[in-house]
């Protein structure tokens, strides 16, 4: 079997790939369910009405997508310029304890300023967090994909520390956990008596935004040209260097918006278990977008429907949640399939030389 | 006081520990060198080990004795490192982004099955784990007893792996071909030998030996399956592999290092613990494994072919 | 006098070559690059297959294409590149292959006694335990030899075998060429440089534009006869414009650069003048530090020594940045790699350069998409890049459209200083013609411009002074009028220009 590389991908194949992806991720989500002896159809109803059957539901979904929309942007940048993030995880609680050092009570601003301040001082944390990783790799090429994965465990545990110790908040009565944002700084509600709340908003601004500058700034066009040919990049004049440090940075900023929504917007006050790991799941996020902003908001939507209707699921049909899990991976798996399957051309004869 | 964290240095129990600690280490620095020492990062380490761990100790609570459940960790291993070959080697695919997702796809089935099989455990059942053997004479030393000679069968399998794992890479034919398909691919293929088939095996090996570390986990050092258990101890084997310059003996070294430290700091918790937060020493092994990564680099000799997919056919 | 090598090839880059190789024998091979040398010894090879022809080893014909049985019945070939394993030792690369796959264990002793009995027999020392990365490009070439000869060879293909060693290493060479003729080997030798192959040669074989043009002994050659046949007589002089400015605009003085810095051999002692109005050609084989001086005047390397002055200032700071915004530009040589980025559209190559350009972007830094795309448009149309679309990705270009592209796109920033290096390399007839017509306009306009080029009908076609590179160094400059492509045939060789027989 021979590959050969395709000159030209046609517009239609690209979008097949994330179709691809999530038939094949369903696919096999269905096989496990038979196998959990439970039958598919009814299954995947449950997971529907669990995302989408009520406005409770439909506001859970939006909550969960808002981190995903944003550790999956931090994926996306970070990847366009061959830098691979895989600390979103850290960088995302660097955000939270920021805001909650910041916001439970030692400055205070009204709400219009509070809030934007908050949000300034996560993506700031989560910028400070991904930069030993960067500079190590400018300075001394030391892979990026192992420091940044090893710099989550040391801020979660960092974040264990300050829960037992200076964050605690005293009235918690010996849970871990720390003060609540003051109430300027709680992200409000944007429908009523649900857990959705403004950072769905910012989240999508933020998507927006990424994408204007991506499309249609010179940063975002250095960034796309250092991540497809650093060489050529550098011929021309632009300096790699700077470009990778900001990418980096960036990305670690957006990680740490994730950690200010999850803080100040959905649990009020900072936990251990504030992530249940969506710093890797932005990467599915991303790579099922194809890395592309506005693509990302909808893989994001996509997969936080998988994991809220999975929690129902789950419960009705007596399967084990981490089903949704499995559907990530496979669905950053199947994309990588798709992506082979569009970009070449397969031969299956062996040609004689 | 501070004489007393030089005592440490003096406990049988460290030392004893410092070996324990670092078998489920020499097993997955080892696979994981094998499938550099091919040309491929293997990024699925940590989900490898997941899955061993949980494999290999399903398979005994189901019934199988110790050995057996070796075995099936080490096959299931092996099952996801060919799934990550034929992305990576067949395909050509990144092998960062087919790495992270294999260790997504293996920790998430491994807990998914754990789950389906046990569904209700508020507290993880256990099994009969390996016990230390008893040797004749050695054991009752004093001191060197305790250290060296009331080990579990598994922890002399991972020292025993060493050696063998030296033979392999280089005294082996197929050693050489490994180290020919990470370092100079064309001049492999010159030679008639399939790059693509020995780099596949090369992966399959040494997801297999990852499997086993995790396996060691919950057979060896405990007796049950927790969820995280591995703890990011993949992740560390990566940088290992690294300040090993890719020799099985300095990746030997290295773990017994690392985990002599990490012994260390849990010791070093007990006496300190009231000065410093036990979170920082938990930080250790992950702060000093970045370290080991900066040190390595500057005289770092990737195998050339480190991540460079191989095409057939192609040339200069 | 049994062996035997008989060849009819026909590609396009061998046109009917027939020749024979005896046993004992050393048979050079010359000819310029391009001429087809390396073309036919892939043949024998079997990389390439030929589309008619044949070759017989030993009286029995071989099997075109079948690189492992080439090898099986003898022939070994030491390529230009070494296809060594650096982080491996000396041994492991020798073995590699030589013993079953599933076997227990490598015949280590065995082999290092083979090893030491070759070594001795044709003087080729080695330490059979060393790395590959510790040892001099000379150690590096002797271990290629020593792997033909461990399979037995019965001839040996050396292509350019002593481009990067010193003159110690080279009389080494000579010496292990000897012994192994002598134990009965046949020997191809593929080279350029004249003096090397009229020492040590049996028979000579010259090639150019794909054809045999000389096959004599080598009794028969010298230099003058051989630099002759391997350019030819003709020289095709265009009507030069004349110049309309003559001001120095870039001045090297005594240049020197470290051999890390971009070429193996480094720059020694180089001196250049470019002027307004002139095109300076740079001739030479590649791999003798063209790359590096084209990266220095860009602005990419800084000198060890020496001084650069631009426009009668002396230049202390070297990034690419500054030399972009001072007015020089450089086409690279590998414009797939460094000169596009082949992922992106057409457009944005176009622009790629310009983003500090308010016509392209705003100083906030907002592209502004619509000027994107009539500046593309420009470039496109001006310059005669055809495509079907500006929104293609730039790999869909042909080779000599991409140059288009990347010339045009410096030209339109009206640089002072133009550096195009091997402008022309891989482009058909009309493409050349048009790049050429790019940079004479250019030179019309003042500009000043620095050809590296292989080709020499291309040199003396376009260029108004003429130096040559060798080993690092620069010769002093002569007008291009006066100059035989023969001349500079022999400087690109190595020898002295005071040797020429006018």
């Amino acid at each position: 079997m021979r590959l050969e590389a395709r000159d030209h991908v046609p517009e239609w194949l690209t979008f097949l790939v994330p179709i691809l992806a999530i038939f094949f991720s369903l696919f096999v989500a269905a096989t496990l369910l038979i196998i959990a002896d439970a039958p598919p159809l009814e299954s995947f109803y449950y997971l529907i009405k669990g995302a989408f059957g009520s406005k409770n539901a439909i506001a859970e979904t939006g909550a969960r997508a808002t981190p995903l929309i944003l550790t999956g942007l931090a994926a996306g940048i970070a990847f366009r310029a061959k830098f691979w993030n895989i600390g979103a995880e850290g960088q995302l609680y660097a955000g939270a304890i920021a805001v909650t050092v910041v916001g439970t009570g030692a400055i205070n601003l009204p709400s219009t300023l509070m809030i934007p301040f908050l949000f300034l001082v996560g993506a700031l944390a989560g910028a400070v967090a991904i930069l030993p990783s960067v500079i190590l790799k400018q300075l001394f090429k030391v892979d990026e994909v192992v420091t940044t994965l090893l710099m989550n465990f040391i801020i979660i545990l960092f974040v264990s520390f300050v829960l037992d110790g200076p964050l605690k908040d005293p009235m918690s009565m010996g849970w871990p956990q720390a003060a609540s944002i003051v109430d300027s700084g709680v992200l409000p509600q944007i429908m009523e008596r649900t857990r959705l709340h403004f950072g769905f908003i910012v989240a999508i601004v933020t998507a927006l935004m990424i994408w204007f500058i991506l499309g249609k700034t010179t940063f975002g066009f250095k960034i796309r040209a250092v991540g497809y040919n650093s060489s050529a990049a550098y011929h021309s004049g632009h300096s790699v260097i700077k470009t990778m440090i900001l990418v980096a940075c960036i990305s670690g900023g957006l990680a740490g918006l994730a950690g200010v929504t999850e803080t100040a917007g959905l649990k009020g006050y900072l936990t251990l278990d504030l992530s249940p790991g969506f710093g890797y799941t932005g990467i599915a996020v991303a790579m099922l977008a194809a890395l592309n902003p506005i693509g990302i908001v909808f893989s994001a939507i996509f997969l936080a429907t998988i994991y809220v209707g999975a929690d129902s699921m789950s419960r009705a049909m007596n399967v084990p949640t981490y089903l949704a899990d499995v559907v990530v991976a496979v669905t950053v798996l199947s994309v990588l399939i798709s992506l082979v399957l569009t970009q070449y051309k397969f031969y299956f004869k062996s040609n004689s030389k | 006081m501070i004489i007393d964290f030089f005592e440490i240095l003096l406990n049988a129990g460290f030392w004893a520990a410092t070996i324990r600690i670092a078998c489920p280490l020499i097993f997955a620095t080892l696979g994981e060198l094998i499938c550099e020492r091919a040309g491929v990062l293997n990024l699925g380490i940590e989900g490898i080990m997941t899955a061993g761990a949980m494999v290999g100790w399903t398979a005994v609570y189901l019934g199988a004795d110790l050995p057996t459940g070796i075995l099936y960790a080490a096959l299931v291993g092996a099952l996801f490192g060919l799934l990550h070959a034929n992305f990576t080697v067949h395909l050509g695919a990144s092998q960062h982004v087919t790495g992270i997702g294999i260790t997504l796809l293996a920790s998430s089935l491994s807990y998914f099955a754990f789950r389906l099989i046990l569904p209700s455990s508020t507290t993880p059942p256990k099994i009969e784990a390996f016990q230390p053997l008893q040797i004749p004479l050695l054991s009752d030393l004093p001191f060197f007893g305790p250290v060296l000679f009331q080990h579990t069968g598994f922890t002399y399998l991972a020292f025993l792996l060493v050696p063998l794992t030296m033979w392999l890479i280089n005294k082996s034919p197929f050693g050489l071909a490994i180290k020919m398909a990470g370092e100079n691919p064309m001049a492999l293929e010159a030679q008639g030998i399939n790059v693509l088939t020995i780099r596949t095996l090369a992966v399959m090996i040494g997801s297999a030996f990852m499997a086993i570390g995790g396996a060691y986990l919950t057979m060896s050092a405990f007796n049950a399956f927790y969820f995280g258990m591995i703890n990011g101890r993949g992740w560390i084997a990566i940088a290992l592999v690294i300040f090993a310059s890719w020799k099985p003996k300095q990746a030997l070294l290295g773990a017994l290092l690392f985990a002599g430290l990490d012994a260390y700091q849990v010791r070093a918790q007990q006496l300190a613990g009231a000065f410093i937060p036990y979170q920082f020493f938990l930080m250790l092994p992950y702060v000093l494994s970045i370290f080991a990564m900066v040190i390595a680099a500057k005289k770092t000799r990737y195998p050339k072919a480190l991540l460079i997919p191989f095409r057939r056919g192609e040339r200069h | 006098m049994t062996k035997v090598s008989k060849k009819f090839g026909t590609l396009t880059a061998n046109e009917n070559i027939s020749f024979s190789v005896s046993k004992g024998e050393i048979l050079a091979v010359l000819g310029e690059n391009g001429a087809g040398k390396t073309t036919l010894m892939n043949v024998i090879f079997g990389h390439y297959i030929p589309d008619s022809g044949t070759i017989a080893l030993k009286g029995v014909r071989m099997r075109s294409g079948d690189t492992k049985a080439a090898i099986k019945s003898g022939i070994g070939m030491v390529h230009q590149h070494f296809t060594l394993a650096e982080n491996l030792t000396v041994l492991e690369n020798i073995l590699i292959g030589r013993n079953p796959l599933w076997g227990w264990t490598l015949n280590t002793k065995a082999a290092e006694q083979k090893i030491m009995d070759i070594s001795e027999r044709f003087g080729l020392k080695i330490d059979p335990h060393a790395r590959v990365l510790d040892l001099s490009v000379g150690e590096k070439q002797r271990l290629e030899i020593l792997k033909t000869l461990y399979s037995n060879c019965d001839l040996v293909i050396l292509d350019e075998p002593t481009a990067s060693l010193t003159p110690q290493e080279v009389d080494n060479l000579f010496v292990t060429i000897q012994s192994m003729v002598k134990s009965g080997l046949s020997v191809i030798l593929i080279s350029h440089k004249l003096d090397e192959i009229l020492k040590v040669s049996d028979r000579i074989l010259v090639l150019r534009h794909g054809k045999v043009v000389a096959d004599m002994a080598r009794v028969k050659a010298n230099k003058a006869l051989l630099a002759e046949l391997i350019v030819g007589r003709k020289i095709k002089r265009p009507i030069q414009k004349k110049a309309k400015f003559t001001s120095k605009v870039l001045d090297l003085n005594s240049i020197n650069t470290s051999p890390t810095q971009g070429s193996p051999m480094g720059l020694k002692n180089i001196d250049l003048e470019l002027r307004g109005g002139e095109i300076h050609g740079i001739a030479g084989v590649a791999g003798n530090g063209q790359r590096a001086l084209c990266e220095l005047i860009a602005g990419q390397i800084k000198p060890q020594s020496g001084n650069l002055a631009y426009k009668g200032v002396l230049v202390n700071s070297f990034n690419v940045k500054k030399f972009m915004a001072m007015g020089i530009a450089y086409i690279p040589e590998d414009r797939n790699i460094d000169g596009v980025i082949g992922d992106m559209s057409i457009q944005e190559n176009s622009v790629l350069s310009e983003l500090n350009n308010p016509k392209i972007a705003t100083p906030r830094g907002f592209l502004l998409l619509k000027e994107c795309v009539a500046y593309a448009k420009n470039i496109c149309k001006k310059y005669d890049v055809r495509t079907q679309s500006l929104s293609q990705p730039a790999r869909l270009l042909s080779g000599g459209n991409v140059q288009k592209l990347l010339i045009g796109r410096w030209l339109e920033r009206n640089p002072n200083v133009i550096i195009a290096c091997q402008p022309t390399r891989g482009l058909d007839e009309g493409a050349i013609a048009a790049v050429h017509s790019m940079l004479l306009n250019a030179k019309s306009d003042g500009r000043a411009i620095l050809v590296v080029t292989e080709d020499l009908d291309e040199l003396l076609l376009i260029s108004d002074k003429v130096s040559v590179m060798y080993n690092g160094s620069l010769t002093a400059a002569k007008q291009a009028k006066k100059l035989e492509k023969r001349e500079i045939g022999l400087m690109m060789t190595g020898s002295k220009i005071e040797e020429t027989i006018r």
